[in-house]
Protein backbone atom coordinates (compact mmCIF):
# COMPACT_ATOMS: atom_id res chain seq x y z
CA UNK A 1 0.00 0.00 0.00
CA UNK A 2 2.81 2.38 0.98
CA UNK A 3 4.55 1.54 -2.28
CA UNK A 4 1.41 2.30 -4.27
CA UNK A 5 0.92 5.61 -2.45
CA UNK A 6 4.55 6.55 -3.03
CA UNK A 7 4.27 5.66 -6.71
CA UNK A 8 1.11 7.79 -7.02
CA UNK A 9 2.77 10.69 -5.18
CA UNK A 10 5.92 10.56 -7.31
CA UNK A 11 4.05 10.14 -10.60
CA UNK A 12 1.70 13.04 -9.80
CA UNK A 13 4.44 15.38 -8.56
CA UNK A 14 6.70 14.69 -11.55
CA UNK A 15 3.83 15.02 -14.02
CA UNK A 16 2.76 18.25 -12.31
CA UNK A 17 6.30 19.61 -12.69
CA UNK A 18 6.15 18.58 -16.35
CA UNK A 19 2.76 20.26 -16.89
CA UNK A 20 3.97 23.47 -15.26
CA UNK A 21 6.48 23.70 -18.11
CA UNK A 22 3.45 24.04 -20.38
CA UNK A 23 1.38 26.37 -18.18
CA UNK A 24 0.86 28.96 -20.94
CA UNK A 25 -0.47 26.29 -23.27
CA UNK A 26 -2.74 24.94 -20.53
CA UNK A 27 -4.12 28.45 -19.91
CA UNK A 28 -5.05 28.60 -23.59
CA UNK A 29 -6.70 25.17 -23.37
CA UNK A 30 -8.69 26.41 -20.37
CA UNK A 31 -9.82 29.42 -22.41
CA UNK A 32 -10.72 27.19 -25.34
CA UNK A 33 -13.24 25.36 -23.14
CA UNK A 34 -15.56 28.36 -22.90
CA UNK A 35 -18.34 26.71 -24.92
CA UNK A 36 -20.75 26.39 -21.94
CA UNK A 37 -20.35 30.10 -21.19
CA UNK A 38 -21.03 30.94 -24.84
CA UNK A 39 -24.12 28.73 -24.66
CA UNK A 40 -25.13 30.58 -21.50
CA UNK A 41 -25.04 33.87 -23.40
CA UNK A 42 -27.14 32.34 -26.21
CA UNK A 43 -29.72 30.75 -23.90
CA UNK A 44 -30.00 33.89 -21.80
CA UNK A 45 -32.22 35.43 -24.49
CA UNK A 46 -35.75 35.63 -23.05
CA UNK A 47 -37.42 33.84 -25.95
CA UNK A 48 -35.06 30.88 -25.84
CA UNK A 49 -35.05 30.58 -22.06
CA UNK A 50 -38.82 30.50 -22.04
CA UNK A 51 -38.69 27.05 -23.68
CA UNK A 52 -36.81 25.71 -20.69
CA UNK A 53 -38.16 24.72 -17.33
CA UNK A 54 -35.21 26.50 -15.70
CA UNK A 55 -35.18 30.02 -14.31
CA UNK A 56 -32.53 32.42 -15.66
CA UNK A 57 -30.54 32.01 -12.40
CA UNK A 58 -30.75 28.20 -12.61
CA UNK A 59 -29.70 28.36 -16.25
CA UNK A 60 -26.67 30.52 -15.36
CA UNK A 61 -25.67 28.19 -12.56
CA UNK A 62 -26.05 25.17 -14.84
CA UNK A 63 -23.80 26.54 -17.59
CA UNK A 64 -21.22 27.84 -15.14
CA UNK A 65 -21.17 24.38 -13.51
CA UNK A 66 -20.98 22.76 -16.98
CA UNK A 67 -17.96 24.98 -17.67
CA UNK A 68 -16.26 23.71 -14.49
CA UNK A 69 -17.18 20.09 -15.30
CA UNK A 70 -15.85 20.46 -18.85
CA UNK A 71 -12.55 21.88 -17.56
CA UNK A 72 -11.93 18.91 -15.28
CA UNK A 73 -13.10 16.17 -17.64
CA UNK A 74 -10.88 17.01 -20.61
CA UNK A 75 -9.28 13.81 -21.90
CA UNK A 76 -6.55 13.63 -24.54
CA UNK A 77 -5.13 10.16 -23.94
CA UNK A 78 -5.86 9.00 -27.51
CA UNK A 79 -3.68 11.75 -29.00
CA UNK A 80 -0.70 11.21 -26.72
CA UNK A 81 -0.95 7.42 -26.96
CA UNK A 82 -1.10 7.55 -30.76
CA UNK A 83 1.99 9.73 -30.86
CA UNK A 84 3.82 7.57 -28.31
CA UNK A 85 2.99 4.42 -30.28
CA UNK A 86 4.12 5.96 -33.58
CA UNK A 87 7.28 7.56 -32.21
CA UNK A 88 8.37 4.49 -30.25
CA UNK A 89 7.99 6.11 -26.83
CA UNK A 90 5.47 3.47 -25.79
CA UNK A 91 8.12 0.73 -25.87
CA UNK A 92 10.10 1.89 -22.79
CA UNK A 93 6.80 2.19 -20.88
CA UNK A 94 5.87 -1.35 -21.83
CA UNK A 95 9.17 -2.62 -20.47
CA UNK A 96 8.50 -1.32 -16.96
CA UNK A 97 6.35 -3.12 -14.38
CA UNK A 98 3.63 -0.46 -14.50
CA UNK A 99 0.70 -0.38 -16.91
CA UNK A 100 1.39 2.60 -19.22
CA UNK A 101 -2.13 3.96 -18.70
CA UNK A 102 -1.34 4.84 -15.07
CA UNK A 103 1.20 7.33 -16.43
CA UNK A 104 -1.38 8.84 -18.76
CA UNK A 105 -3.93 9.01 -15.94
CA UNK A 106 -1.38 10.77 -13.70
CA UNK A 107 -0.60 13.20 -16.54
CA UNK A 108 -4.31 14.08 -16.88
CA UNK A 109 -4.73 14.65 -13.14
CA UNK A 110 -1.57 16.79 -13.06
CA UNK A 111 -2.87 18.78 -16.01
CA UNK A 112 -6.14 19.36 -14.14
CA UNK A 113 -4.19 20.66 -11.15
CA UNK A 114 -2.36 23.07 -13.47
CA UNK A 115 -5.72 24.33 -14.78
CA UNK A 116 -7.11 25.19 -11.33
CA UNK A 117 -5.89 28.82 -11.12
CA UNK A 118 -7.05 29.61 -14.66
CA UNK A 119 -10.46 28.03 -14.11
CA UNK A 120 -10.91 29.85 -10.79
CA UNK A 121 -10.03 33.15 -12.47
CA UNK A 122 -12.58 32.58 -15.24
CA UNK A 123 -15.30 31.50 -12.77
CA UNK A 124 -14.58 34.56 -10.63
CA UNK A 125 -14.74 36.83 -13.67
CA UNK A 126 -18.08 35.37 -14.74
CA UNK A 127 -19.33 35.69 -11.16
CA UNK A 128 -18.29 39.35 -10.99
CA UNK A 129 -19.94 40.03 -14.32
CA UNK A 130 -23.12 39.00 -12.53
CA UNK A 131 -23.98 36.06 -14.71
CA UNK A 132 -26.55 34.89 -12.20
CA UNK A 133 -24.36 33.06 -9.76
CA UNK A 134 -26.63 34.04 -6.93
CA UNK A 135 -27.75 31.43 -4.47
CA UNK A 136 -24.96 28.91 -4.84
CA UNK A 137 -25.54 25.49 -3.33
CA UNK A 138 -23.99 24.64 0.06
CA UNK A 139 -20.37 23.37 0.43
CA UNK A 140 -21.60 19.78 0.92
CA UNK A 141 -23.09 19.87 -2.59
CA UNK A 142 -19.83 21.32 -3.92
CA UNK A 143 -17.83 18.50 -2.36
CA UNK A 144 -20.19 15.88 -3.71
CA UNK A 145 -20.09 17.69 -7.07
CA UNK A 146 -16.28 17.53 -7.14
CA UNK A 147 -16.38 13.80 -6.42
CA UNK A 148 -18.88 13.25 -9.23
CA UNK A 149 -16.82 15.41 -11.61
CA UNK A 150 -13.88 13.09 -11.03
CA UNK A 151 -16.03 10.02 -11.58
CA UNK A 152 -17.25 11.64 -14.80
CA UNK A 153 -13.62 12.26 -15.75
CA UNK A 154 -12.77 8.59 -15.08
CA UNK A 155 -15.69 7.49 -17.27
CA UNK A 156 -14.56 9.79 -20.09
CA UNK A 157 -10.96 8.62 -19.66
CA UNK A 158 -12.10 5.00 -19.81
CA UNK A 159 -14.29 5.57 -22.88
CA UNK A 160 -11.46 7.29 -24.72
CA UNK A 161 -9.02 4.59 -23.59
CA UNK A 162 -11.27 1.98 -25.21
CA UNK A 163 -11.23 3.96 -28.46
CA UNK A 164 -7.48 4.50 -28.06
CA UNK A 165 -7.00 0.77 -28.47
CA UNK A 166 -7.76 1.31 -32.17
CA UNK A 167 -4.19 2.72 -32.33
CA UNK A 168 -3.02 -0.90 -32.35
CA UNK A 169 -4.97 -1.49 -35.56
CA UNK A 170 -4.67 1.89 -37.25
CA UNK A 171 -1.89 4.45 -37.32
CA UNK A 172 -4.35 7.36 -37.24
CA UNK A 173 -6.93 6.23 -34.71
CA UNK A 174 -7.10 9.66 -33.04
CA UNK A 175 -9.51 10.69 -35.81
CA UNK A 176 -12.11 8.50 -34.07
CA UNK A 177 -12.06 10.92 -31.16
CA UNK A 178 -13.26 13.68 -33.48
CA UNK A 179 -16.11 11.40 -34.54
CA UNK A 180 -17.15 11.04 -30.91
CA UNK A 181 -17.01 14.79 -30.32
CA UNK A 182 -20.36 15.47 -31.99
CA UNK A 183 -22.48 13.05 -29.91
CA UNK A 184 -20.49 14.16 -26.85
CA UNK A 185 -21.27 17.83 -27.46
CA UNK A 186 -24.96 17.32 -28.16
CA UNK A 187 -25.90 14.47 -25.85
CA UNK A 188 -23.81 15.36 -22.80
CA UNK A 189 -25.64 18.59 -21.95
CA UNK A 190 -22.85 20.94 -22.97
CA UNK A 191 -24.86 22.90 -25.53
CA UNK A 192 -28.14 22.76 -23.58
CA UNK A 193 -29.46 21.17 -20.42
CA UNK A 194 -30.96 17.80 -21.31
CA UNK A 195 -34.27 19.03 -19.89
CA UNK A 196 -34.53 21.30 -22.92
CA UNK A 197 -34.42 18.31 -25.30
CA UNK A 198 -37.52 16.73 -26.83
CA UNK A 199 -38.47 13.48 -24.99
CA UNK A 200 -37.25 11.23 -27.81
CA UNK A 201 -33.84 12.85 -27.92
CA UNK A 202 -33.65 12.79 -24.13
CA UNK A 203 -34.30 9.02 -24.18
CA UNK A 204 -31.59 8.59 -26.83
CA UNK A 205 -29.12 10.61 -24.75
CA UNK A 206 -29.97 8.59 -21.64
CA UNK A 207 -29.00 5.41 -23.49
CA UNK A 208 -25.44 6.76 -23.94
CA UNK A 209 -22.70 7.47 -21.37
CA UNK A 210 -22.55 11.16 -22.37
CA UNK A 211 -25.10 12.66 -19.91
CA UNK A 212 -23.08 11.13 -17.05
CA UNK A 213 -20.08 13.14 -18.25
CA UNK A 214 -21.60 16.63 -18.08
CA UNK A 215 -25.33 16.83 -17.40
CA UNK A 216 -25.35 14.80 -14.19
CA UNK A 217 -22.33 16.45 -12.48
CA UNK A 218 -23.32 19.93 -13.72
CA UNK A 219 -26.87 19.64 -12.42
CA UNK A 220 -25.56 18.30 -9.11
CA UNK A 221 -22.98 21.08 -8.81
CA UNK A 222 -25.47 23.80 -9.70
CA UNK A 223 -27.88 22.62 -7.03
CA UNK A 224 -30.47 21.32 -9.50
CA UNK A 225 -32.71 18.32 -8.90
CA UNK A 226 -30.87 15.06 -9.50
CA UNK A 227 -31.36 11.39 -8.83
CA UNK A 228 -28.04 11.01 -7.01
CA UNK A 229 -28.10 7.25 -6.54
CA UNK A 230 -29.42 6.67 -10.05
CA UNK A 231 -26.72 8.94 -11.50
CA UNK A 232 -23.95 7.22 -9.55
CA UNK A 233 -25.30 3.78 -10.51
CA UNK A 234 -25.31 4.81 -14.20
CA UNK A 235 -21.70 6.01 -13.93
CA UNK A 236 -20.69 2.76 -12.22
CA UNK A 237 -22.57 0.63 -14.78
CA UNK A 238 -20.83 2.32 -17.74
CA UNK A 239 -17.44 1.91 -16.08
CA UNK A 240 -18.17 -1.73 -15.30
CA UNK A 241 -18.99 -2.24 -18.98
CA UNK A 242 -16.02 -0.33 -20.40
CA UNK A 243 -13.25 -1.59 -18.10
CA UNK A 244 -13.34 -5.28 -19.16
CA UNK A 245 -13.76 -4.18 -22.78
CA UNK A 246 -10.67 -2.01 -22.45
CA UNK A 247 -8.63 -4.82 -20.86
CA UNK A 248 -9.72 -7.23 -23.57
CA UNK A 249 -8.75 -4.81 -26.35
CA UNK A 250 -5.44 -4.00 -24.64
CA UNK A 251 -4.46 -7.66 -24.59
CA UNK A 252 -5.52 -8.17 -28.20
CA UNK A 253 -3.82 -4.92 -29.27
CA UNK A 254 -0.49 -5.83 -27.70
CA UNK A 255 -0.38 -8.92 -29.91
CA UNK A 256 -0.50 -6.60 -32.91
CA UNK A 257 1.99 -4.09 -31.53
CA UNK A 258 4.97 -3.82 -33.84
CA UNK A 259 7.01 -1.42 -31.64
CA UNK A 260 7.38 0.94 -34.58
CA UNK A 261 9.92 3.69 -34.30
CA UNK A 262 11.77 1.78 -31.61
CA UNK B 1 23.78 -21.76 -17.24
CA UNK B 2 21.88 -20.45 -20.28
CA UNK B 3 19.95 -17.29 -19.46
CA UNK B 4 18.67 -16.61 -22.97
CA UNK B 5 17.34 -19.37 -25.22
CA UNK B 6 15.83 -18.81 -28.66
CA UNK B 7 14.62 -21.79 -30.69
CA UNK B 8 13.35 -21.42 -34.25
CA UNK B 9 12.46 -17.81 -33.54
CA UNK B 10 10.59 -16.04 -36.34
CA UNK B 11 8.69 -12.85 -36.92
CA UNK B 12 6.56 -11.94 -39.89
CA UNK B 13 5.12 -8.43 -40.32
CA UNK B 14 2.00 -7.83 -42.39
CA UNK B 15 2.44 -4.64 -44.38
CA UNK B 16 0.38 -2.78 -46.97
CA UNK B 17 1.42 -3.40 -50.57
CA UNK B 18 0.70 -0.19 -52.50
CA UNK B 19 1.62 0.46 -56.12
CA UNK B 20 2.90 3.96 -56.98
CA UNK B 21 0.80 6.55 -58.83
CA UNK B 22 -2.84 7.64 -58.72
CA UNK B 23 -4.13 4.28 -59.94
CA UNK B 24 -2.20 2.49 -57.23
CA UNK B 25 -3.47 4.93 -54.63
CA UNK B 26 -7.11 4.43 -55.68
CA UNK B 27 -6.75 0.65 -55.84
CA UNK B 28 -5.10 0.74 -52.43
CA UNK B 29 -7.93 2.87 -51.03
CA UNK B 30 -10.72 0.56 -52.19
CA UNK B 31 -9.02 -2.83 -51.98
CA UNK B 32 -6.08 -2.75 -49.65
CA UNK B 33 -3.56 -5.46 -50.40
CA UNK B 34 -1.34 -6.78 -47.66
CA UNK B 35 1.73 -8.91 -47.81
CA UNK B 36 3.73 -10.75 -45.21
CA UNK B 37 7.34 -9.69 -44.77
CA UNK B 38 9.48 -12.15 -42.83
CA UNK B 39 11.82 -10.08 -40.66
CA UNK B 40 13.37 -12.94 -38.67
CA UNK B 41 13.49 -16.58 -39.77
CA UNK B 42 14.26 -19.64 -37.71
CA UNK B 43 16.82 -18.05 -35.38
CA UNK B 44 18.21 -20.27 -32.63
CA UNK B 45 20.89 -19.53 -30.04
CA UNK B 46 21.61 -19.65 -26.34
CA UNK B 47 23.51 -17.14 -24.23
CA UNK B 48 25.12 -18.05 -20.94
CA UNK B 49 24.73 -15.97 -17.82
CA UNK B 50 27.35 -13.20 -17.66
CA UNK B 51 28.26 -13.34 -21.37
CA UNK B 52 28.65 -10.18 -23.44
CA UNK B 53 27.52 -10.99 -26.96
CA UNK B 54 27.60 -8.75 -30.01
CA UNK B 55 24.72 -8.90 -32.44
CA UNK B 56 25.88 -7.90 -35.91
CA UNK B 57 24.10 -7.31 -39.15
CA UNK B 58 23.34 -4.69 -41.76
CA UNK B 59 20.36 -2.34 -41.47
CA UNK B 60 17.12 -4.31 -41.74
CA UNK B 61 18.89 -7.63 -41.06
CA UNK B 62 16.57 -8.42 -38.14
CA UNK B 63 18.68 -7.42 -35.12
CA UNK B 64 16.22 -4.99 -33.56
CA UNK B 65 13.23 -7.24 -34.29
CA UNK B 66 15.01 -10.07 -32.49
CA UNK B 67 15.76 -7.78 -29.52
CA UNK B 68 12.10 -6.74 -29.41
CA UNK B 69 11.08 -10.41 -29.21
CA UNK B 70 13.66 -11.12 -26.51
CA UNK B 71 12.38 -8.23 -24.40
CA UNK B 72 8.72 -9.11 -24.93
CA UNK B 73 7.83 -5.96 -26.85
CA UNK B 74 6.51 -7.98 -29.76
CA UNK B 75 5.14 -11.47 -29.96
CA UNK B 76 7.11 -13.98 -32.06
CA UNK B 77 5.27 -15.41 -35.07
CA UNK B 78 7.15 -18.68 -34.68
CA UNK B 79 9.47 -20.49 -32.32
CA UNK B 80 10.14 -20.16 -28.65
CA UNK B 81 12.09 -17.74 -26.54
CA UNK B 82 13.00 -17.81 -22.87
CA UNK B 83 14.88 -15.13 -20.95
CA UNK B 84 15.91 -15.70 -17.32
CA UNK B 85 13.31 -18.47 -17.16
CA UNK B 86 10.43 -16.29 -18.41
CA UNK B 87 8.47 -16.12 -21.63
CA UNK B 88 9.14 -12.47 -22.51
CA UNK B 89 5.83 -11.67 -24.22
CA UNK B 90 3.92 -12.45 -21.03
CA UNK B 91 5.72 -9.43 -19.58
CA UNK B 92 5.40 -10.57 -15.97
CA UNK B 93 6.54 -7.94 -13.47
CA UNK B 94 9.35 -10.25 -12.22
CA UNK B 95 10.65 -10.59 -15.79
CA UNK B 96 10.53 -6.84 -16.40
CA UNK B 97 12.54 -6.27 -13.22
CA UNK B 98 15.22 -8.63 -14.61
CA UNK B 99 15.81 -6.95 -17.95
CA UNK B 100 16.44 -3.60 -19.54
CA UNK B 101 16.48 -2.38 -23.11
CA UNK B 102 18.49 0.67 -24.11
CA UNK B 103 17.78 2.06 -27.54
CA UNK B 104 20.39 4.54 -28.68
CA UNK B 105 17.99 6.57 -30.77
CA UNK B 106 15.07 6.51 -28.30
CA UNK B 107 14.79 7.95 -24.86
CA UNK B 108 12.82 7.22 -21.74
CA UNK B 109 13.86 10.37 -19.86
CA UNK B 110 11.28 13.16 -19.66
CA UNK B 111 12.52 15.77 -22.12
CA UNK B 112 11.65 18.96 -20.23
CA UNK B 113 12.68 17.84 -16.74
CA UNK B 114 16.05 16.98 -15.21
CA UNK B 115 17.02 13.28 -15.35
CA UNK B 116 16.64 13.11 -11.55
CA UNK B 117 12.85 13.44 -11.95
CA UNK B 118 12.72 10.49 -14.34
CA UNK B 119 14.98 8.56 -11.96
CA UNK B 120 12.55 9.25 -9.08
CA UNK B 121 9.74 7.80 -11.18
CA UNK B 122 11.80 4.75 -12.11
CA UNK B 123 12.73 4.15 -8.46
CA UNK B 124 9.05 4.29 -7.47
CA UNK B 125 7.99 2.05 -10.37
CA UNK B 126 10.56 -0.60 -9.45
CA UNK B 127 9.84 -0.29 -5.72
CA UNK B 128 13.35 0.92 -4.83
CA UNK B 129 13.37 2.86 -1.54
CA UNK B 130 14.36 6.51 -1.73
CA UNK B 131 17.56 5.95 0.27
CA UNK B 132 18.57 2.96 -1.84
CA UNK B 133 17.74 4.85 -5.05
CA UNK B 134 19.98 7.74 -3.94
CA UNK B 135 22.79 5.30 -3.21
CA UNK B 136 22.46 3.59 -6.59
CA UNK B 137 22.20 6.91 -8.44
CA UNK B 138 25.40 8.14 -6.75
CA UNK B 139 27.22 4.90 -7.58
CA UNK B 140 26.13 4.81 -11.23
CA UNK B 141 26.65 8.57 -11.65
CA UNK B 142 30.21 8.14 -10.46
CA UNK B 143 30.83 5.27 -12.88
CA UNK B 144 29.33 7.33 -15.70
CA UNK B 145 31.02 10.58 -14.66
CA UNK B 146 27.69 12.36 -14.27
CA UNK B 147 27.15 15.10 -11.70
CA UNK B 148 25.32 18.41 -12.13
CA UNK B 149 23.97 17.14 -15.46
CA UNK B 150 21.38 15.14 -13.53
CA UNK B 151 19.84 18.41 -12.31
CA UNK B 152 19.62 20.06 -15.73
CA UNK B 153 16.63 19.60 -18.08
CA UNK B 154 17.27 16.71 -20.44
CA UNK B 155 16.80 19.01 -23.44
CA UNK B 156 19.83 21.04 -22.29
CA UNK B 157 22.18 18.04 -22.18
CA UNK B 158 24.60 17.04 -24.92
CA UNK B 159 23.94 13.77 -26.74
CA UNK B 160 26.71 12.03 -24.79
CA UNK B 161 25.44 13.29 -21.41
CA UNK B 162 21.90 12.29 -22.36
CA UNK B 163 22.99 8.80 -23.36
CA UNK B 164 24.82 8.34 -20.07
CA UNK B 165 21.74 9.54 -18.17
CA UNK B 166 19.63 7.09 -20.22
CA UNK B 167 21.98 4.29 -19.21
CA UNK B 168 21.68 5.32 -15.58
CA UNK B 169 17.88 5.27 -15.82
CA UNK B 170 17.93 1.89 -17.56
CA UNK B 171 20.20 0.33 -14.93
CA UNK B 172 18.75 1.81 -11.74
CA UNK B 173 16.80 -1.39 -11.00
CA UNK B 174 19.99 -3.45 -11.44
CA UNK B 175 18.83 -5.66 -14.31
CA UNK B 176 20.71 -8.89 -14.82
CA UNK B 177 20.05 -9.02 -18.58
CA UNK B 178 20.87 -5.97 -20.70
CA UNK B 179 19.67 -5.56 -24.25
CA UNK B 180 21.52 -2.65 -25.84
CA UNK B 181 20.46 -1.47 -29.27
CA UNK B 182 23.03 0.94 -30.70
CA UNK B 183 23.95 2.42 -27.32
CA UNK B 184 26.69 4.63 -28.76
CA UNK B 185 24.85 5.82 -31.87
CA UNK B 186 25.76 9.40 -32.74
CA UNK B 187 28.24 9.81 -29.88
CA UNK B 188 31.68 11.27 -30.47
CA UNK B 189 34.71 9.00 -30.12
CA UNK B 190 35.46 10.00 -26.50
CA UNK B 191 31.87 9.48 -25.39
CA UNK B 192 31.81 6.10 -27.18
CA UNK B 193 34.90 5.01 -25.29
CA UNK B 194 33.44 6.10 -21.93
CA UNK B 195 30.17 4.25 -22.56
CA UNK B 196 32.11 1.12 -23.55
CA UNK B 197 34.26 1.33 -20.44
CA UNK B 198 31.16 1.77 -18.29
CA UNK B 199 29.45 -1.25 -19.82
CA UNK B 200 32.54 -3.42 -19.38
CA UNK B 201 32.80 -2.25 -15.76
CA UNK B 202 29.09 -2.90 -15.12
CA UNK B 203 29.44 -6.41 -16.55
CA UNK B 204 32.51 -7.08 -14.35
CA UNK B 205 30.87 -5.75 -11.19
CA UNK B 206 27.42 -7.31 -11.56
CA UNK B 207 27.98 -10.33 -13.81
CA UNK B 208 25.10 -9.10 -15.97
CA UNK B 209 24.46 -10.70 -19.36
CA UNK B 210 24.68 -8.26 -22.27
CA UNK B 211 23.39 -8.58 -25.83
CA UNK B 212 24.59 -5.62 -27.83
CA UNK B 213 23.91 -4.38 -31.35
CA UNK B 214 26.07 -1.66 -32.79
CA UNK B 215 27.13 -0.14 -36.06
CA UNK B 216 30.41 0.78 -34.42
CA UNK B 217 32.60 -2.27 -34.52
CA UNK B 218 34.71 -0.63 -31.83
CA UNK B 219 31.84 -1.41 -29.41
CA UNK B 220 31.87 -5.06 -30.45
CA UNK B 221 35.63 -5.53 -30.42
CA UNK B 222 35.97 -3.74 -27.06
CA UNK B 223 33.19 -5.62 -25.27
CA UNK B 224 32.34 -8.93 -26.94
CA UNK B 225 34.23 -12.17 -27.28
CA UNK B 226 31.29 -13.80 -29.01
CA UNK B 227 29.20 -12.50 -31.89
CA UNK B 228 25.97 -13.48 -33.60
CA UNK B 229 25.79 -12.45 -37.24
CA UNK B 230 22.35 -12.08 -38.79
CA UNK B 231 21.56 -11.40 -42.43
CA UNK B 232 18.15 -11.14 -44.08
CA UNK B 233 16.55 -12.43 -40.90
CA UNK B 234 18.69 -15.55 -40.63
CA UNK B 235 21.47 -16.29 -38.21
CA UNK B 236 24.49 -17.48 -40.11
CA UNK B 237 27.31 -17.17 -37.62
CA UNK B 238 27.54 -17.78 -33.89
CA UNK B 239 31.02 -17.89 -32.45
CA UNK B 240 34.07 -15.92 -31.44
CA UNK B 241 34.83 -12.59 -33.08
CA UNK B 242 38.38 -13.75 -33.78
CA UNK B 243 37.20 -16.87 -35.62
CA UNK B 244 34.77 -14.78 -37.62
CA UNK B 245 37.49 -12.53 -38.90
CA UNK B 246 39.72 -15.50 -39.65
CA UNK B 247 37.06 -17.62 -41.33
CA UNK B 248 35.30 -14.99 -43.31
CA UNK B 249 38.08 -12.54 -43.97
CA UNK B 250 41.26 -14.43 -44.67
CA UNK B 251 43.06 -11.19 -45.45
CA UNK B 252 45.56 -8.96 -43.76
CA UNK B 253 46.06 -5.33 -44.50
CA UNK B 254 49.57 -4.32 -45.63
CA UNK B 255 50.35 -0.58 -45.48
CA UNK B 256 53.55 0.70 -47.05
CA UNK B 257 55.21 4.09 -47.24
CA UNK B 258 57.21 4.13 -50.47
CA UNK B 259 60.18 6.22 -51.58
CA UNK B 260 58.41 7.16 -54.86
CA UNK B 261 54.92 7.53 -56.34
CA UNK B 262 53.66 4.62 -58.46
CA UNK B 263 50.57 4.15 -60.63
CA UNK B 264 47.90 1.65 -59.45
CA UNK B 265 48.92 -0.84 -62.19
CA UNK B 266 52.30 -1.24 -60.48
CA UNK B 267 50.64 -3.12 -57.62
CA UNK B 268 49.01 -5.78 -59.82
CA UNK B 269 49.87 -9.18 -58.40
CA UNK B 270 50.41 -7.86 -54.87
CA UNK B 271 46.94 -8.55 -53.56
CA UNK B 272 43.94 -6.22 -53.74
CA UNK B 273 44.71 -2.51 -53.91
CA UNK B 274 42.63 -0.91 -51.19
CA UNK B 275 43.90 2.66 -51.46
CA UNK B 276 46.74 4.62 -52.99
CA UNK B 277 47.46 8.13 -51.78
CA UNK B 278 50.78 9.58 -52.91
CA UNK B 279 53.58 7.57 -51.32
CA UNK B 280 51.20 5.50 -49.14
CA UNK B 281 49.61 2.32 -50.38
CA UNK B 282 47.21 -0.07 -48.61
CA UNK B 283 46.84 -3.61 -49.91
CA UNK B 284 44.67 -6.52 -48.82
CA UNK B 285 46.73 -9.68 -49.00
CA UNK B 286 45.54 -13.23 -48.54
CA UNK B 287 46.93 -14.69 -45.26
CA UNK B 288 48.55 -17.71 -47.02
CA UNK B 289 50.42 -15.44 -49.46
CA UNK B 290 51.41 -12.83 -46.88
CA UNK B 291 55.10 -13.71 -46.45
CA UNK B 292 55.78 -14.13 -50.16
CA UNK B 293 53.97 -10.90 -51.05
CA UNK B 294 55.87 -8.88 -48.45
CA UNK B 295 59.19 -10.27 -49.73
CA UNK B 296 58.29 -9.30 -53.31
CA UNK B 297 57.13 -5.83 -52.20
CA UNK B 298 60.47 -5.25 -50.46
CA UNK B 299 62.36 -6.41 -53.57
CA UNK B 300 60.23 -4.43 -56.07
CA UNK B 301 59.64 -1.07 -54.33
CA UNK B 302 61.74 1.28 -52.20
CA UNK B 303 59.81 0.54 -49.00
CA UNK B 304 60.45 3.11 -46.23
CA UNK B 305 57.97 1.70 -43.73
CA UNK B 306 55.66 -1.33 -43.61
CA UNK B 307 52.80 -2.31 -41.31
CA UNK B 308 50.63 -5.44 -41.28
CA UNK B 309 47.20 -5.20 -39.60
CA UNK B 310 43.89 -6.98 -39.41
CA UNK B 311 41.42 -5.04 -41.54
CA UNK B 312 38.70 -3.18 -39.58
CA UNK B 313 35.84 -5.51 -38.72
CA UNK B 314 33.21 -3.18 -40.22
CA UNK B 315 35.02 -3.57 -43.50
CA UNK B 316 34.94 -7.35 -43.19
CA UNK B 317 31.21 -7.39 -42.50
CA UNK B 318 30.53 -4.83 -45.22
CA UNK B 319 32.58 -6.81 -47.75
CA UNK B 320 30.84 -10.00 -46.72
CA UNK B 321 27.38 -8.61 -47.39
CA UNK B 322 28.41 -6.72 -50.54
CA UNK B 323 29.95 -9.81 -52.08
CA UNK B 324 26.93 -11.92 -51.17
CA UNK B 325 29.10 -14.36 -49.30
CA UNK B 326 26.24 -15.02 -46.95
CA UNK B 327 23.59 -15.74 -49.57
Amino acid sequence: MNRTLRLARVLLSVQYAYMLEYRAEIALWALSGLLPLIMLALWSGAAAAADLSLSPAELSRYFLAAFVVRQFTVVWVIHVFEEDALQGRLSPYLLQPLHPFWRYLAAHIAEQATRVPFVLAIVLAVWLLGAGASGWPPPSTWLLGLLVIHLAFLLRFLLQSVITMACFWSERAAALDRLLLIPYLFLSGLVAPLEAFPPGLRRLAAATPFPSMVDFPARLLSGGEVDLLGGLATLAAWMALLLPLYLLLWRAGLRRYAAMGA
Amino acid sequence: MAIIRARGLGKCFRVADKQPGLGGTLRHFFARRLKDIPAVKDVSFTIESGEVVGFLGANGAGKTTTLKMLTGLIEPSAGEVEVAGYRPFRRQAAFLRTITLVMGQKQQLIWDLPPLDSLRVNAAVYGISEAEARRRIDELAEMLELGEELRRPVRKLSLGQRMKAELLAALLHRPSVLFLDEPTLGLDVNAQVRVREFLADYNRRTGATVLLTSHYMGDITALCQRVLLIHQGQLFYDGSLQELTQQLAPYREVCCDLGAVYPPEAFRGFGELESLAGHRVRLLVSRDQLTGTISRLLLTFPVLDLEVNDPPVEEIIGRLFREGAVA
